[in-house]
């Protein structure tokens, strides 16, 4: 009989214990419990409201024992920004898929940045609309097949995947943008840390916090949960590339 | 010894899990679970080190680590 | 409580209600001919330690509105005709996530890009739902810059009584002139409970504001319980001005400042020992429909007058069934005047 066996990974307090409505090996689940993790190491549950967006993410107030209001679809930014107005000593993240923060809600996300609202955006970017059946996203690669792009992505018909993250952190109102993936264990990390760092520059009023999260949809993409991380790793990281893009010191908004 | 705990009622076998452990310690069970997946199993007799990898990547939240 | 009147602009009256009923947030986008409510807001507001934000646009506006009254505060928006199109998805999601907000209408003309003559051709959109889905707006409708002023403090409190969107439909002559305004602070704002606002689940369980109902059952449920609420709102919440009724054999029934004008055409005609009343709504809905039912019931003629081709006198119409209505609308462009009227009164006054 071994005495003091203790519990090194267990579900965070701030993410209920209920299934997940999400498919097999669908990311959200891994950056929900990131995000909730992020909540509990900071103990901010008790004043954080969330924002869900509309999308596979819209069941954010099923997971997540935070208080939370719904957005209309890419509106996300704007609502959030209206929260922390009202309530400035509370912590305000929105969660948001790519059709709903990159193609409708895009004027509301640049100017909340642009704004420097102190807000955390967490950006789930799967390369296609999942909950409406895998339609063309802002972010689709080219080439890549959707139930809307048929003959696969083409620029002169659609333009390019757009860069979120790069674009947000050319602003002056943004004080954190990253963009992470669950691809190796070292990426997990990588992605923990960042999530963490957006709350905590949040905590610390540096400003406006983004993290784009590459994610699988292996439902919407026909690929296996196992083949989806590899697609994530092969295809998207390459144009989407990983890491910091802006990363304001404290002395900077003195 | 560590061990891990795989809720199976949380489990849609997506073996994701499966790809990131160092020992090769879980695999896809033949049994269904309540929601129709064939959920992952943990082979105990093996040598897990409590690294938390599977823990880290499973979407689900359902395997937790004890050291 | 002051006694010393002001002249105030009609649109400043508004931001002066609701800085008087307390409210300290405001989201808008500058659109004519409404703008001095945001400028006025903007100098007062950071003063008073409140928020005003200049949105990127009306509809990221309405919906830091959804966002900031979800956590109980009172909090407003102001726009006119084009910008509260845009809005009307937002006022959707907080009619259906039942939020209390104020929203201001200084109409102008449409469609399209129209002009900035005032107009009442929002009444449709305002009174009738205006976004997708089964709801309804509180809407009042002011007709001085007095009571601009007062229904502006009214709405935040009928706001939080029916956890609903209050509009205030204005126009581009009321908002746009000058008054004597008696500025008179309530000594106790009214409150309502706010057992549901996002504060944060401290020592309680978590809150959610949501209109999405997808469960066996949920939102058929949900639907009928607004439905209560807009019931219960033609019960308690009609509101209207009448003159000379009493005796009238034609009641002329209009709103705002289509009302305004016809008042003066209305004592011309008494002048003339024409027996012609005036029948004001303030409330356009709930529409004061049980009072016109009761004119309807004697022998009496009624003429709607209205600054569009026609809108509220469907439902007058349906308010007086069986009884003649007839109808003078001036689209925007040039206002009636009160001879202009009078005329009409004359043309259509029984015998």
């Amino acid at each position: 009989m071994q005495a003091a066996e203790k519990k090194v990974f267990e579900r965070p307090r701030t993410l209920k214990e209920v299934p997940f409505h999400f498919c097999p090996g669908c990311h959200h689940g891994i950056a929900h419990r990131m995000v909730a993790e992020a909540i509990d190491k900071f103990q901010l549950r008790e004043r954080t409201i969330g924002v869900a967006s509309v999308g596979c993410s819209v069941f954010l107030y099923d997971y997540f024992d935070v208080d939370v209001i719904e957005a209309p679809h890419g509106r996300a930014a704007a609502v959030a920004t209206g929260v922390k107005r009202a309530r400035n000593d509370r912590i305000v993240f929105s969660y948001q898929g790519d059709g709903d923060l990159a193609s409708i809600g895009i004027a509301e996300t640049i100017h909340t940045a642009n704004r420097g609202e102190n807000i955390t955006i967490i950006f789930i970017n799967n390369t296609v609309y999942g909950m409406t059946g895998g339609q063309l996203a802002p972010t689709t690669l080219l080439g890549q097949k959707t139930s809307t792009s048929p003959y696969g992505r083409d620029f002169m018909q659609d333009g390019y995947p757009i860069r979120m993250t790069e674009i947000l952190a050319t602003l002056e109102g943004t004080a954190f943008a990253a963009r992470v993936a669950f691809t190796t264990p070292k990426n997990i990390n990588m992605a923990k840390k960042a999530i963490e760092k957006a709350f905590q520059f949040q905590k610390e009023e540096l400003g406006f916090t983004f993290v784009e999260v590459l994610s699988a949809c292996p439902t919407n993409w026909g690929l296996s949960p196992v083949d989806s991380m590899k697609r994530v790793e092969n295809e998207m990281i390459p144009y989407f590339p990983l890491g910091i893009f802006k990363e304001r010191k404290a002395a900077d908004v003195l | 010894m560590a061990r891990i705990e795989i809720k199976q009622s949380l489990c849609k076998g997506c073996a994701l899990c499966t790809t990131l452990c160092p020992e090769g310690l879980i695999e896809i069970g033949k049994r269904l679970n309540e929601s129709g997946y064939f959920f992952a199993v943990f082979r105990e007799e093996g040598t897990c080190k409590g690294c938390a990898l599977c823990a880290k990547i499973c979407p689900d939240v359902a395997i937790e680590v004890w050291k | 409580m002051t006694e010393k009147q002001d002249l105030v602009k009609g649109n400043e009256a508004v931001a002066m209600g609701a800085l008087d009923a307390g409210c300290r947030h405001y989201f808008g986008y500058p659109i004519t001919p409404q703008s001095d409510i945001p400028e006025y807001l903007s100098y007062h507001l950071p003063k008073l330690g409140g928020e005003f934000v200049q949105a990127e646009s009306e509809v990221a506006a309405i919906n830091m509105l959804l966002g900031a009254a979800a956590t109980g505060v009172r909090a407003m928006t102001s726009s006119s005709s084009p910008g509260i199109s845009l809005m009307q998805e937002g006022l959707s999601y907080i009619a259906g996530s039942e939020i209390p907000i104020v929203i201001i209408n200084m109409s102008r003309s449409g469609p399209g890009l129209g002009g900035i003559a005032p107009s009442q051709g929002d009444y449709f959109q305002a009174v009738k739902g205006g976004g997708h889905g089964d709801y309804h707006l509180l809407v009042l409708a002011p007709n001085s810059v007095q009571e601009l002023y007062d229904l502006t403090i009214l709405a935040f409190e009928l706001a939080e009584k029916y956890r609903n969107p209050v509009m205030i439909l204005g126009d581009a002559m009321i908002g746009q002139m000058k008054e004597p305004l008696l500025r008179r602070t309530p000594e106790k704002i009214v409150e309502y409970p706010k057992d549901w606002a996002l504060t944060g689940a401290k020592g309680r369980p978590q809150r959610v504001l949501k209109s999405l109902y997808l469960k066996d059952g949920e939102l058929t449920a949900h639907n009928w319980k607004l439905h209560q609420k807009y019931e219960a709102m033609k019960k308690d919440e009609i509101r209207y001005e009448e003159v000379f009724v009493e005796d009238a054999e034609l009641i002329l029934v209009a709103f705002g400042s289509a009302a305004r004008i016809s008042r003066t055409s209305v004592m011309m005609a008494r002048e003339q020992g024409m027996k012609v009343g005036l029948f004001r709504p303030i409330t356009l809905f709930p529409f004061p429909e049980p009072r016109l039912a009761d004119f309807a019931k004697k022998d009496v003629g009624f003429f709607v007058v209205e600054l569009n081709t026609g809108q509220m006198v469907e439902d007058v119409k349906i308010a007086t069934a069986g009884r003649s209505v007839d109808f003078f609308g001036k689209p925007p462009g040039a206002l009636p005047t009160p001879e202009e009227i009078f005329e009409k009164i004359r043309e259509i006054y029984p015998g």
